[in-house]
């Protein structure tokens, strides 16, 4: 990482959830081969492994000293079938295709021999979660050297057989082979008849990126065909024998408080099963239709408590900031005073951020069943162990006892890290005696689940008569501290974050608080740029060391055509861009606002983005181009409203997300840089849309729009 | 009360024991086990639930099961015929249109749809067609693109 500008590094990213405890290997070697069969089998322990948690590669998390521990494993059967496990869960970003490549790049076996086996507390090792861009950085170099470890047992057991050296061996295409002699052993005749297990050493030499022959490649989607032809089974399209269908009787608004209760009509009902527990009340039956009725047959009052609203969250936010009581929510260098002062312009401006929701198209789900005190969920999680952790808690389980699965999931944009269905699903599985699925509504979705939180921020800069920053102050109320540091080179700064009172549930996002932070550095940028009268990439590269930054803001001019001649009234272009979670990323956007209507259209948009070796670059570019799209959203028209503790558009006719129609041209420039380490993709590629989309209105109309999104009301002339 | 209600699907004759308000969806779902058509929204805002009702895309959350009697339905399950996908559902394959994949048959079955009336139509015909599908993941490019792959290929096939 770059010491070129200031890391700043106040906390571990408090929406990102705190670490579990850490869990230990319980599957003992000979359960392994009697579940898998024999063969070989090779684990990996990770130094520090919990370096998955990390938000910034330079600490541990916490500061603390990480034990090692297993991390990913693999198989390979008598019928040299690779199997390879990991907890990290397939939520759209197309993991599973990805680490199946570097599995079988390294382990030197086609593609299609390879099976990933994901995110079940059962069967694969401890993960953390599927979070934070980590996947690539950490889990990809694991299951390499497992893949590496495993093709020296491969070298070791051929060597053994032919009475041979290792060395000079060969492996490729599933065989060892000596080519001194010509004679070849495939990978199945080595692991015959075997039960072979190793763990790795700390450090295996692995195939530098250059030499990759399977990873770096646009393999399709691993089992795409069974999304196209609706065979693949999400959560809600689970079912086991004797299921039952739960409902949950919510409370009118957060925080309420159950005062009184009568069930009676409901538990009249038929084949009905009615719960309470504490402020808990739902119910099971046969079908969806009668576990609905059943809850509107229940009589329940409820204490509520006043709350705030969305109209006044900003200043709410402002007036609940609780003073920063440690050194980690601010980082001084210099002094802004003497920046501001020796500036030749200076300027200020507030920026706020809505709540938006994640919306998943495939809402909240679990399926919980109970059997001789153990208990299985199927859940769509990004944190198949946490949920199995709080399953363990609020149920006086031992972990042994709780089994969670997580089938590919119909995604979760950072908002499914809690196991809120999962909980409902085994309480009311508990009292029915039966297995029970509960699927939330979208209703409940955008209700009950918890949003990218709002915040406000505040920047002071300032910059001397050649346009070179000279002090930059830069405040955070709640949103969150992620890529709050300025990729800018300030001599003077001050960067501060603040706890607020939060009025609604929040947690992890894509990208979490950067977008909204890159919103602000970068529409106040490009503020700076216009007081300075430079173009504002000019300005920008002017102000900016970081070569892999300067490098994409490059490739997105470039392929953009920046700087660009307006050729049409009503056309501007903007341009954002910064790093964040190991990835790089600089967006172009042109616009065309509308004289007369003020109607905004985004008409296209250029990322460029690198995040070290490329593993898949059509998979990447589907993240890239759909992060953008996504983006899009909060930049525009994205907010949940809120009153009194009650979501006032808690339905997609309500709460606009993206559509075919708000879709620009969008290209995707992929930097490919084969001599770094691979990165995540799925966040980054997120965080200069809404700035570059910003500044891009502000060069059409001269409207400087600071508040996400930008547009809630949509685009004036198009009602839809 | 809940009766038996019968439903011609995929060319198949089903009976339903079902309240007849009872949303298509769930009849297909959690009565028949054909859940490739998925539970979205219930309010006819996202199209994961879209199915062909007499040829025509339809949200089948929004349909009583009694009014799907009279017409044969088409989900994702039935279009795959010997082992032969459907031309849109190859070029969704082909173009790799899905991320999650949660809303694909809807989207495919909305694709037919609209090319079974209009078999060539523009990006923009397909934008507009399309409106009414949601997307989360944003992959509206690469779908646009399937689908103008299909409409060459039905032409193709259909010469």
């Amino acid at each position: 990482m770059s010491s070129q500008f200031v890391r700043f590094d106040p906390e571990p990213e408090r929406y990102e959830f705190s670490a579990g405890p850490i869990h230990n290997f319980e599957l003992a070697r000979r359960d392994f081969f009697k579940l898998f069969g024999a063969g070989i089998a090779v684990f990996a322990v990770a130094k520090g492994s919990l370096a998955g948690q990390e938000t910034a590669p330079t600490r541990g998390f916490h500061g603390e000293e990480l034990p090692a521990e297993i991390t990913a494993w693999l198989h390979i059967g008598e019928d040299g079938k690779v199997t390879a496990f990991t907890g990290k869960v397939e939520i759209g970003q197309n993991i599973r295709t990805s680490l199946a490549q570097t599995v079988a790049d390294e382990l030197r076996v086609p593609f299609e021999s390879v099976t990933m086996v994901t995110a079940d507390t059962a069967l694969t090792p401890f993960d953390f979660g599927t979070v934070g861009s980590r996947s690539m950085p950490t889990m990809s170099p694991q299951l390499r050297r497992v893949s590496a470890a495993a093709r020296d047992l491969l070298v070791a057991a051929a060597a053994k057989e032919w009475n041979v050296s290792p060395e000079g061996l060969t492996a490729a295409d599933g065989k060892i082979t000596n080519p001194a002699t010509g004679r070849s052993l495939r990978y199945a005749e080595l692991a015959q008849g075997k039960t072979l297990a190793q763990n790795l050493p700390a450090e295996d030499p692995v195939t530098p990126a250059d030499q990759w022959t399977v990873a770096g490649k646009p393999i399709p989607k691993k089992d795409g065909r069974n999304f196209v032809t609706g065979k693949h089974q999400y959560t809600p399209d689970l079912r086991r024998p004797g299921m039952m269908y739960g409902k949950v009787l919510r409370p009118p608004s957060f925080g309420a408080t159950l005062t009184s209760y009568d069930a009676k009509a409901a538990q009249t009902m038929s084949g009905v099963v009615v719960v309470r527990d504490g402020d808990f009340v739902g119910a099971a039956a046969g079908n969806e239709q009668e576990a609905s009725k059943a809850i509107s047959a229940i009589h329940a009052e409820w204490k509520e408590v006043p709350q705030t609203s969305s109209k006044q969250l900003f200043s709410y936010l402002k007036k609940n900031a609780k003073a920063s009581d440690d050194n980690r929510s601010r980082r001084t260098k210099g002094s802004v005073q003497e920046g501001l002062s020796a500036a030749a312009r200076r300027l200020e401006a507030t920026y706020t951020v809505a709540f938006i929701a994640h919306a998943p198209l495939e809402p909240r789900a679990a399926l919980a069943e109970w059997s001789d005190g153990k208990l299985t969920v199927w859940t769509g999680s990004q944190r198949p162990f946490a949920v199995r952790d709080e399953l363990a808690s609020v149920f006086h389980l031992s972990e042994n006892n709780v089994r969670v699965i997580v089938p590919d999931t119909g995604a979760a944009y950072g908002g499914k890290h809690t196991g809120d269905a999962a909980l409902e699903a085994a309480r009311l599985a508990r009292a029915a005696g039966h297995p029970v699925k509960v699927v939330w509504t979208r209703e409940e979705e955008f209700t009950w689940a918890y949003f990218r939180p709002a915040g406000v921020i505040e920047i002071k800069s300032g910059i001397d008569a050649d346009g070179r920053l000279t002090a930059w102050e830069f405040h955070n109320y709640n949103s969150g501290t992620s890529a709050m540091e300025t990729p800018y080179v300030v001599a003077n700064q001050h960067i501060e974050f603040h706890k607020t009172q939060c009025p609604l549930r929040s947690g992890s996002y894509r990208g979490l608080a950067a977008t909204g932070n890159f919103f602000a550095r970068e529409s106040h940028m490009d503020e700076l740029a216009r007081a300075a009268l430079m173009d504002s990439l000019e300005f920008r590269l002017k102000n900016l060391a970081e070569p892999r930054l300067r490098a994409v803001y490059e490739a997105a001019a470039k392929s953009f055509g920046w700087p660009r001649k307006k050729t049409q009234e009503g056309q501007g272009f903007g341009i954002a861009g910064g790093l964040e979670k190991g990835g790089y990323v600089a967006t172009c956007a042109e616009v065309a606002v509308d004289r007369s209507t003020k109607a905004v259209r985004v008409v296209r948009m250029t990322t460029a983005f690198e995040c070290g070796a490329i593993v898949n670059p059509d998979g990447l570019r589907n993240q890239v181009i759909g992060a953008n799209i996504q983006g899009l959203g909060g930049a525009l028209f994205e907010a949940i409203a809120f009153e009194n503790g009650r979501i006032v558009n808690p339905h997609f006719s309500s709460y606009r997300v993206p559509r075919f129609r708000d879709v620009p041209e969008i290209e995707a420039v992929l930097v490919d840089r084969k001599d770094l380490p691979s990165a995540g993709a799925g966040e980054t590629p997120i965080m200069g849309v809404a700035p570059a989309v910003g500044n891009a209105i502000f060069d059409a109309s001269a409207t400087r729009l600071r508040d996400l999104p930008m547009i809630p009301n949509g685009l004036p002339a198009e009602k839809t | 009360m809940a009766k038996p209600i019968g439903l011609e699907i995929n060319g198949k004759r089903y009976t339903v024991q079902c309240e007849p308000d009872t949303p298509l969806l769930s009849a297909l779902r959690d009565e028949l086990g054909l859940t490739g058509a998925k539970y979205g929204c219930g309010e006819g805002q996202c199209g994961a639930c879209t199915v062909l009702l007499g040829g025509a895309p339809r949200r089948s959350c929004q349909i009583p099961v009694s009014a799907a009697a009279a017409k044969p339905i088409t989900t994702i399950e039935g279009l795959e015929k010997d082992g032969q996908l459907h031309p849109v559902q190859q070029a969704f394959l082909d173009a790799g249109a899905f991320q999650c994949a949660y809303c694909t048959s809807g989207m495919i079955l909305s694709s037919i749809g609209l090319l079974s009336t209009n078999p060539n139509p523009s990006a923009a015909e397909i934008a507009q067609s399309l409106q009414g599908n949601l997307c989360r993941c944003g992959t509206h490019p690469r779908i646009i693109e399937a689908v103008q792959h299909a409409a060459a290929a039905m032409k193709e096939r259909g010469r």
